[in-house]
């Protein structure tokens, strides 16, 4: 761009998200088919790290677009996984794209009810409420194992065929490609719905919801409804990993999910979507790697990791890349 | 009334373990408004010396308990000097970020260091065996937590209340940027509760090492449970940390006695009931 552009900047703004939207779904489903030509044997990985992205992504709804501290998001996640594999495995109900509605159902009614908690803090009450959601949550489905499996985990997951006609085959390649298309079809609608006035009501109530609240606008509603779309996310999320692994354990309506969900969102940057994928992506990968050699390494790293993002790049991975772009586009111009 | 005695002493000795570990956590949270997740991690640290001194140098207990508070507060020292004193004041989310962090940077050096095994510290003869109280016979390291519980509550009231570094630690409290003014060298302030924060917690994990065993992953099983302690109770309040930890220690003690399969549901039961009713927790101040 000149420095001399003169063209009226409303239209070309109005076009523009809407073409960035399309790069980024390119990029995502690019990096997708990168993945499944070079790693064939490691689409099982994929498939997991596109779960644990749509968990990141709801987080970042709700962290990242309202503020809300929580450290209880896997609740969400969980209530999506066990929702799809009890219905699987009690009720019969194996078709895989039912299995994720009832997932992202699940979720979104979890997100309401933990939600009507949460949002009565502020702050260090906030934080502690979340986490003691997400322990409850895992109590009562360690209690209830007569329904969830307890701590041997829910099994008897058997997904039918994808429309009839992909079965989940051993390499993970139907659950790979059925992510990687939820994936996609979730970011785009997060990109319009962030940018709506919706999605820019919440950004105001995370700057200032006094303001907000004297303009005229409800906080706590809106709140909640944002609540209830991370909930449906993330629960998605959670069926994902039930189809894909065809088990659903303790392990993923935990704290230290939780804790991990955050720890990936601001590794990659809150508040933009991107950041979420992102930081998804390298963690999980380089946890693999690392914790193949020994997973207290990765533990250090890890740590290491996160003090360095706090100190040197708190806007995290996005902040960098942003960063660097504006300083080479300064130079261009000068 | 024999199951509510038992449960009676088991819920004091647990509650005042807890008391010892975050009352220094609350100290620090209520003067520097920092969000310590590391805070169990010094506790473990405290227990891997203490029983490092006693187990493999044979030091007798008293002196392993002295070598666990020195080291650990050794430890922390720098580390508030590099990294905490970069998060003061900083939204609560990097707080929770950076400590996080810390902890699993020891989790992680500690296990490599020192192995995934479970590490005792042997008690001496004197804390060993039963003690008779008449009604019934309790275990003697009950009692000495027991003990410590109180004692440290007491030395933490009069440190507070009755010196002169109580009145500057507390108009530090009050308002920080006003007391700077009136020439109360906060920075000191902070650094020396922050050390004395340490040094509780070092000796906490110590003397409770028979109730919360000493192993890499202590410092993130109990990371949440100090962290809730503190704010049931109100960052800030010995009072209210002490009450916090006489009543979830007696909700989960009770628990655990009528119905173990349910774990620590009724513990974050109660901790939902109480943060909804009282944000601030049971003591806090208003702001």
């Amino acid at each position: 761009m000149s420095a001399l552009d003169l063209s009226p900047p409303l239209p070309q703004r109005r076009g523009a998200p809407m073409a960035r939207d399309f790069v980024l779904l390119g990029a995502i489903l690019a990096v997708g088919a990168i993945g499944y030509v070079l790693f064939p044997n490691n689409l099982a990985l994929f498939t997991r790290i596109i779960a644990l992205m749509l968990l990141v992504l709801s987080l970042d709804l709700v962290t990242g677009f309202c503020g809300i501290a929580t450290l209880g998001q896997a609740t969400l996640f969980g209530a999506g996984a066990y929702a799809a594999g009890i219905a699987a495995s009690r009720y019969g109900i194996t078709e895989p794209l039912a299995m994720l509605g009832i997932g992202a159902a699940g979720g979104a009614l979890a997100g309401a009810i933990s939600s009507a908690v949460i949002l009565r803090g502020h702050g260090l009450a906030q934080l502690v409420l979340s986490i003691a959601i997400v322990q409850l949550a895992h109590e009562a489905a360690n209690k209830a194992s007569a329904i969830t499996g307890g701590s041997d985990g829910l099994s008897g997951i058997a997904p039918a065929a994808l429309f009839g006609l992909f079965p989940f085959d051993l390499w993970g390649r139907t659950a790979f490609f059925l992510g990687l298309g939820v994936l996609v079809a979730v970011v785009f609608v997060l990109r319009q719905l962030v940018r709506s006035p919706f999605g820019m009501l919440c950004r105001g109530i995370k700057e200032d919801p006094v303001r907000i609240r004297a303009m005229g606008a409800s906080v706590y509603p809106t709140l909640l409804k944002m609540y209830v779309v991370s909930g449906a996310v993330a629960g998605l999320g959670g069926g994902l990993s039930a189809v894909s692994t065809r088990v659903v354990g303790l392990d993923s309506l935990s704290f230290g999910l939780s804790a991990e969900a955050l720890v990936m969102l601001v590794l990659g940057g809150t508040g933009n979507l991107v950041g979420a994928l992102l930081g998804t992506l390298v963690v999980v990968w380089f946890e693999d790697l690392v914790s193949a050699i020994n997973p207290f390494h990765w533990l250090t790293l890890e740590g290491v990791l996160l003090v360095a993002v706090v100190l040197f790049a708190p806007r995290g991975l996005t902040g960098i890349a942003g960063q660097l772009r504006r300083r080479l586009g300064g130079r261009r111009s000068s | 009334m024999q199951t509510f005695l038992s449960i009676g002493t088991d819920a004091l000795a647990y509650g005042m373990v807890l008391f010892v570990i975050s009352i220094g956590l609350s100290v620090t949270m209520g003067l520097m408004k920092v969000v310590n997740l590391a805070h169990g991690a010094f506790a473990m640290i405290g227990g891997y010396i203490a029983s490092y001194a006693t187990r493999d140098l044979g030091l007798p207990y008293g002196l392993g308990v002295l070598a666990a508070v020195a080291g650990t507060v050794l430890i922390a020292v720098p580390l508030e000097r590099f990294l905490y004193r970069r998060i003061y004041g900083a939204p609560q989310l990097t707080q929770v970020l950076m400590t996080i962090g810390i902890t699993f940077v020891i989790i992680g050096l500690a296990n490599f260091a020192l192995g995934p095994t479970l590490k005792t510290v042997p008690l001496p003869e004197a804390l060993q065996g039963p003690v008779n109280l008449g009604f019934r016979a309790i275990a003697a390291h009950k009692l000495f937590a027991i003990a410590c519980g109180i004692l440290v509550a007491g030395a933490l009231w009069v440190l507070v209340e009755k010196t002169g570094f109580g009145i500057r630690l507390r108009a530090s409290v009050e308002d920080a940027a006003m007391a700077a003014a009136l020439g109360v060298r906060t920075r000191i302030v902070y650094a020396v509760s922050f050390a004395l924060a340490v040094a509780l917690a070092a000796f906490g994990g110590v003397v409770g090492a028979e109730l919360l065993p000493i192993e890499p992953y202590y410092a993130l099983r109990y990371m949440v449970t100090f962290l809730v302690v503190v704010s049931v109770g109100g960052a800030g309040s010995i009072p209210g940390a002490l009450l916090a930890c006489l009543l979830l220690g007696a909700v989960e003690t009770t628990g655990r006695y009528y119905m173990p399969e349910f774990g620590e549901f009724f513990f974050y039961l109660a901790v939902i009931v109480i943060v909804c009713l009282f944000p601030r927790g049971l003591l806090g101040r208003a702001e």
